[in-house]
C-alpha cells in the first residue's frame, strides 16, 4: 500500500513539474494572473471604493457576495461541530468516558495571559478597523480575538472563558454576524441599489457614494469578525471538551 | 534538455509547492492514522495556497496597499509596483474555509473515537466488519 502511494505521490509530483513549465517565469509581471482582472482592481479601486488596501476593496466590494457565502460557511462549520459533538443530558449521564483531571493552574501564565489578552483584544479591533490602510479586516481581525479567548481558555480553563462568554451567547453573536452582513446588503437592496451595493448607503450616512461604499465595507467586516471570533471559540471549546464544555484541555 | 532545465530553474517556486502537494498527497493515501491523513490534507492545502500567492508576485513590487493612502486618486497608479490583489483575496477566504474543514473533521475523528475507540483504519475497518 504505501509502495503504490509513493509511487502515484511520485507520479502526481513529476506530471506538475512537466506541467508547471508551461506557467509564466516566477515574478514575471506580463502573467495572466496580473493583466486581466488584478490591473483593473489596482487602478480603480481607490477612485470607486477610496480603500487603499487593494485586497480589503476586492474581498468586501467586488467580491462581496463570496465573502459574504464564506462567513455563512464558517457559521455553518461551527453548527455542524456542535452537533457532532455536543451530547444531549439524557445521552451524557450513560457512558461517558471519564476524562483526565486538569492539574492546578500555573501563576506565571495566568499572569502573564491576564497581561497579554486586553492587549490582543485591543490589537484585534485595530487589525479589524484599520484593515481599509493596513494589511487586516474582518478575517484577521476575528482570529486574532478568538485566540485571546483560546488563550484565557489555555491558561485558566474552558470554564472560567465559558462563564463569561457562554455558549449561547457564543452562537447567538455568530448567526449575528452573518446577519449584519446579510442585512447590510438588503439594506442597499431597500434603498434602491442591487444586493450590497454600499453607494446606495450615501443617503443614510450623509457621505459621498464612494465613502459611502467604504463605510459599507467596513460594516460588513464587523460582521465577519463577529462571526469569525464566536466560531473560533465555539470550535476550540466543543473540540478541547470533546462537547462537554467543561474544563478542557 | 538544456532549455528544459533551464526552464526548471526559472520556475523554482513550483517546487517548494510541488513538492508539499506530494507529501500531502502520500500522507492523505498511504497513512493508517486518522489525524495524519488530516495533517497531510492540511498539508496539500498550504501547498495550494502557496502555489496561488507565489502566483501573485511581481518583480519589484510591494504589498497590494496604495502608498499614499486617501486623496491618491490624482496620481496615475503603476499597476505593475503592486502585486495583484486577486490571488490573495482568495487565498484569503480559503484559508478560512481551511480552519472551518478542520474543525469538523477534527469533530468528526472524535465521533470515531467515541464511537469504536480507535483513530486507526485498519482496526476501524475490522470492527465495521464483524
Amino acid at each position: 500500500m504505501k509502495v503504490i502511494a509513493a509511487l502515484f505521490s511520485i507520479v502526481l509530483g513529476v506530471v506538475l513539474l512537466v506541467a508547471a513549465n508551461d506557467l509564466p517565469i516566477w515574478g514575471d509581471p506580463e502573467s495572466p494572473v496580473s493583466v486581466h482582472l488584478s490591473s483593473y482592481f489596482i487602478e480603480h479601486s481607490v477612485e470607486q471604493t477610496s480603500v487603499p488596501n487593494f485586497v480589503t476593496a476586492v474581498l468586501a466590494d467586488y467580491r462581496g457576495y463570496d465573502t459574504m457565502f464564506e462567513t455563512a460557511v464558517i457559521f455553518c462549520a461551527g453548527i455542524t461541530v456542535m452537533t457532532i459533538l455536543r451530547r444531549s443530558h439524557r445521552l451524557r449521564k450513560k457512558n461517558v468516558p471519564p476524562r483526565p483531571v486538569r492539574e492546578g493552574q500555573d501563576i506565571i501564565i495566568c499572569s502573564a495571559a491576564r497581561l497579554i489578552v486586553p492587549m490582543m483584544q485591543l490589537f484585534a479591533l485595530y487589525v479589524l478597523a484599520h484593515g481599509h490602510h493596513s494589511p487586516g479586516g474582518g478575517f484577521q481581525g476575528g482570529v486574532i480575538f478568538g485566540a485571546s479567548f483560546i488563550l484565557l481558555a489555555l491558561a485558566y480553563d474552558l470554564k472560567t472563558v465559558l462563564s463569561r462568554l457562554k455558549e449561547k451567547t457564543m452562537m447567538l453573536v455568530s448567526g449575528l454576524g452573518v446577519l449584519v452582513y446579510a442585512g447590510i446588503g438588503v439594506l442597499c437592496l431597500f434603498l434602491g441599489g442591487n444586493f450590497l451595493d454600499y453607494s446606495r448607503l450615501a443617503s443614510i450616512l450623509q457621505v459621498t457614494e464612494i465613502e459611502a461604499r467604504s463605510h459599507g465595507i467596513l460594516g460588513v467586516e464587523v460582521g465577519v469578525a463577529l462571526t469569525v471570533t464566536c466560531i473560533m471559540l465555539s470550535l476550540y471549546a466543543d473540540l478541547a471538551s470533546g462537547g462537554e464544555m467543561d474544563e478542557g484541555l | 534538455m538544456a532549455d528544459f532545465i533551464q526552464a526548471l530553474l526559472g520556475h523554482y517556486n513550483n517546487w517548494a509547492f510541488i513538492l508539499l502537494l506530494m507529501i500531502g498527497f502520500y500522507a492523505m493515501i498511504a497513512k493508517n492514522n486518522l489525524i495524519k491523513k488530516v495533517i497531510g490534507m492540511s498539508i496539500f492545502q498550504t501547498a495550494i495556497i502557496l502555489f496561488y500567492v507565489s502566483m501573485a508576485v511581481k518583480k519589484n513590487s510591494t504589498i497590494p496597499i496604495l502608498d499614499h493612502g486617501h486623496g491618491a486618486v490624482e496620481h496615475a497608479i503603476d499597476v505593475a509596483a503592486y502585486a495583484s490583489p486577486l490571488p490573495h483575496v482568495l487565498m484569503l477566504t480559503a484559508i478560512v474555509v481551511g480552519v472551518a474543514t478542520l474543525g469538523v473533521a477534527l469533530a468528526i475523528i472524535q465521533k470515531i473515537h467515541r464511537t469504536y475507540d480507535t483513530i486507526e483504519e485498519d482496526e476501524i475497518m475490522e470492527i465495521i466488519a464483524q
